[in-house]
């Protein structure tokens, strides 16, 4: 695993400075991805997941900044360059797919334009060659009569079609890492089956590592061969997706489970996890989730934090029972 | 059991058309959106009718004629035995309008920053001059906050709290029927748990009836007692949840069923469906799922397809079985 990751990223911090202490939405996060692989990244709302997304392409807003640790694509140190050469890795080795397609995409050119500029961006091919190049990115990603619509602008399309234009556009460079940050959360599940497959169908065939972000367990079981779980900036278990959804060894990542509807089927009531997570200026000493454990003791609430153990971090890891 | 909502024939149509000197310029005719189309349905006192459907599929505007937010373009809602929209004795009315109440997806829009959350849960009843003392604290009891809440102001309260003062106030006028468009959507799936546990507990020991809007399969399958699917403003198929989810006898149910992810699906294919959900405005002839349907024949195109019971559901689909 080692050498043949694609991404590495490890112990990732990112700090915001702020008037009342500096918080961190990313704690000594660390994990891989390798050519061809899906890597989930779910929890709840405010967890750290794009943050974790955003510091691995670049693309924190100041004064967020990464404060520690380092992400290695291909072996290579990206976390560390100027600002100008990790604009030319974006695009070139990391492709990325946000959750409203319209912040990727320029209202003002046709789509066609906006492919043939990134291609050009990025490979030495002559306007000719980038725009066939550009119509068979739309081909691949389903846009019917791709040659005719190169010239629409966003739009005239509709919010599936928009998402599918800019996995074109993530893609077209063909990148080796794609970063989707709830890619499919603003869509019908009948487009999101379509955008989830299309994603699916690039890795197998191309070789292209994929960063899933999203909070729809549903999704992440069916498309990511492993899966992150983020609590308040940390990763509380990390493992294969069969493995860590139906026998979790973090309490919080069962617990996550025993709330989603679909996994406690036939029972009256869902698991409730008390409390909520907290915000980044109270994260407790410890363990981050002790406040909310049902299984948390003394050593828990008092740091050092949890070990990892296995896949979970956690001071008693398996055999939840809720 | 008998029926506390009754909708017959429903349809509303909303008037999309450019403004009058654009039409005359243009030379376009006037256009309208069939939102709802000729729906019938009836929703079981004591019970949970759960709508399902895509983007567009006209739920939002059937839970707005049933509380009285919009009116009937053609046919009638008759909520216990009370049509609205044509009843002329005024008591009638006020009576049975204090009887709903409606929730909406938005916690955070549809609570007034600048009051006191002891004010939003009693506006219901003090609008009609009811006796508000020490309502909200007992509300606020009843759904899971504390009375002391009361003195707070909405911007103190993270999101499922939120939630949770819309359905104190929702509560206050002693409703017999909350219609809850997209009640949880917003909301992650911990504190989607709570809200949903919240719910049920509440409908048992009060007796409330729920129209459940949500486009979300997992949370249909966990509330709901009878199911109806819409698409483009039609209905297309009600069941018993259990029947529906054991066979569904719709082309389009078994598409979106099929297209929807499943938490212990892991790395299913999915053959995703073809094609995108039509423009409203200009919906497809006869049965308007037939451009996308597997199963259509030339019928299909001309004739739409009348309500029929088969086993347990009634289906719209001129090839669907019993
Ligand atoms: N400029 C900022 N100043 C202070 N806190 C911030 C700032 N930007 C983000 N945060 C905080 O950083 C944390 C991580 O945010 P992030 O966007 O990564 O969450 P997420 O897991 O992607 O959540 P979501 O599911 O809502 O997208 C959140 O608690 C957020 O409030
Ligand atoms: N006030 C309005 N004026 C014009 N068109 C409207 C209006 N309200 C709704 N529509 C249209 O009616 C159709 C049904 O809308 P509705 O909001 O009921 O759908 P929905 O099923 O609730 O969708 P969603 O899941 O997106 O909330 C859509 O095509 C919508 O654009
Ligand atoms: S009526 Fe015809 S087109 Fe419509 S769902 Fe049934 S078979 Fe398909
Ligand atoms: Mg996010
Ligand atoms: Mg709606």
């Amino acid at each position: 695993m080692q050498n043949t990751a694609l991404l590495t990223v490890e112990n990732l911090c990112v700090e915001i400075p702020t008037r009342r202490g500096i918080l961190k939405p990313v704690d000594d996060v660390s994990l891989q991805i390798a050519p061809g692989e899906i890597l989930g990244v779910v929890g709840e709302s405010g967890a750290g997941k794009s943050m974790t997304g955003n510091a691995v392409i670049g693309l924190l807003d100041p004064p967020a900044h990464i404060s520690g640790g380092q992400v290695l694509l291909n072996g290579k140190r990206v976390d560390n360059l100027p600002r100008e050469q990790m604009r030319r890795v974006r695009g070139k080795q990391i492709g990325m797919v946000f959750q409203d397609p319209l912040t990727s995409l320029n209202p003002l050119l046709p789509i066609g334009d906006q492919l043939v500029e990134t291609i050009q961006e990025h490979l030495p091919v002559s306007q000719r060659e980038a725009r066939d190049r550009a119509v068979a990115a739309l081909d691949e990603v389903g846009i019917p009569a791709a040659s005719s619509r190169i010239d629409s602008y966003p739009h005239e399309f509709s919010g599936g079609m928009r998402q599918r234009v800019v996995i074109a556009l993530a893609l077209c460079a063909e990148p080796d890492l794609v970063i989707a940050d709830e890619p499919t959360t603003a869509l019908d599940v009948s487009v999101q089956a379509q955008i989830i497959s299309l994603l699916k169908k690039l890795c197998r065939e191309r070789g292209t590592g994929v960063m899933l972000v999203t909070h729809d367990m549903g999704v992440i079981a069916e498309a990511s061969d492993r899966v992150a779980v983020m609590y308040a900036g940390r990763l509380a278990e990390i493992g294969p997706v069969r493995q860590v959804l139906t026998d979790p060894q973090h309490p919080y990542t069962a617990g996550l489970m025993g709330s989603t509807p679909g996994a406690s089927l036939g029972r009256r009531r869902l698991n409730q996890i008390p409390g909520t997570m907290p915000g980044l200026n109270a994260v407790p000493d410890g363990c981050a989730y002790h406040p909310r454990c049902p299984r948390a003791e003394a050593k828990c609430r008092a740091e050092p934090r949890p070990p990892v153990s296995g896949s979970a971090s956690c001071w008693f890891p398996g055999e939840v029972k809720i | 059991m008998s029926a506390l909502v009754k909708i017959a024939g429903l349809t509303r149509i909303f008037d999309v058309s450019k403004p009058w000197l654009n039409r005359l310029l243009e030379r376009r005719p006037k256009a309208f959106l069939k939102a709802v189309s000729d729906v019938d349905l009836q929703i079981e006192e004591r019970t949970v009718y759960a709508l399902v459907g895509e983007s567009g599929s006209g739920k939002s505007t059937i839970g707005k004629v049933v509380v009285g937010l919009l009116a009937p373009s053609e046919g009638s809602v008759e909520i216990e035995g009370v049509d609205l929209h044509r009843e002329t004795d005024a008591a009638k009315v006020d009576h049975v309008r204090s009887d709903i109440q409606m929730i909406f997806q938005s916690p955070f829009a549809s609570l007034n920053p600048r009051w006191k959350v002891r004010d939003i849960i009693a506006e219901p009843v003090a609008a009609r001059g009811g006796d508000t003392k020490g309502l909200s604290e007992r509300l606020l009891e009843q759904v899971g906050l504390a009375a002391g809440d009361a003195d707070k102001f909405p911007h103190e309260f993270s999101g499922g709290q939120r939630q949770r003062i819309c359905i104190a106030r929702a509560l206050a006028s002693n409703p017999k029927l909350i219609v809850c468009d997209e009640p949880t959507s917003a909301l992650d799936v911990s504190v989607q748990a709570q809200v949903l546990n919240l719910m049920s507990d509440l409908q048992e020991d009060l007796g409330l009836t729920y129209l459940f809007i949500t486009h979300d399969l997992t949370v249909v399958q966990h509330m709901a007692d009878t199911v109806g699917v819409l698409y483009l403003g039609r209905l297309v198929e009600e069941a018993p949840r259990d029947a529906l989810f054991e066979r569904a006898r719709h082309p389009y149910t078994q598409m979106l069923f099929e297209a929807a992810p499943r938490i212990d699906a892991f790395g299913r294919e999915v053959d995703p469906p073809k094609g995108e959900i039509p423009d409203p405005i200009n919906p497809p002839s006869g049965c308007a799922f037939h451009p996308r349907c597997p199963l259509a024949i030339e019928r299909c195109t001309r004739e739409r397809p009348e309500m029929r019971q088969l086993g347990p559901a009634r289906v719209a689909c001129h090839m669907a079985e019993p």
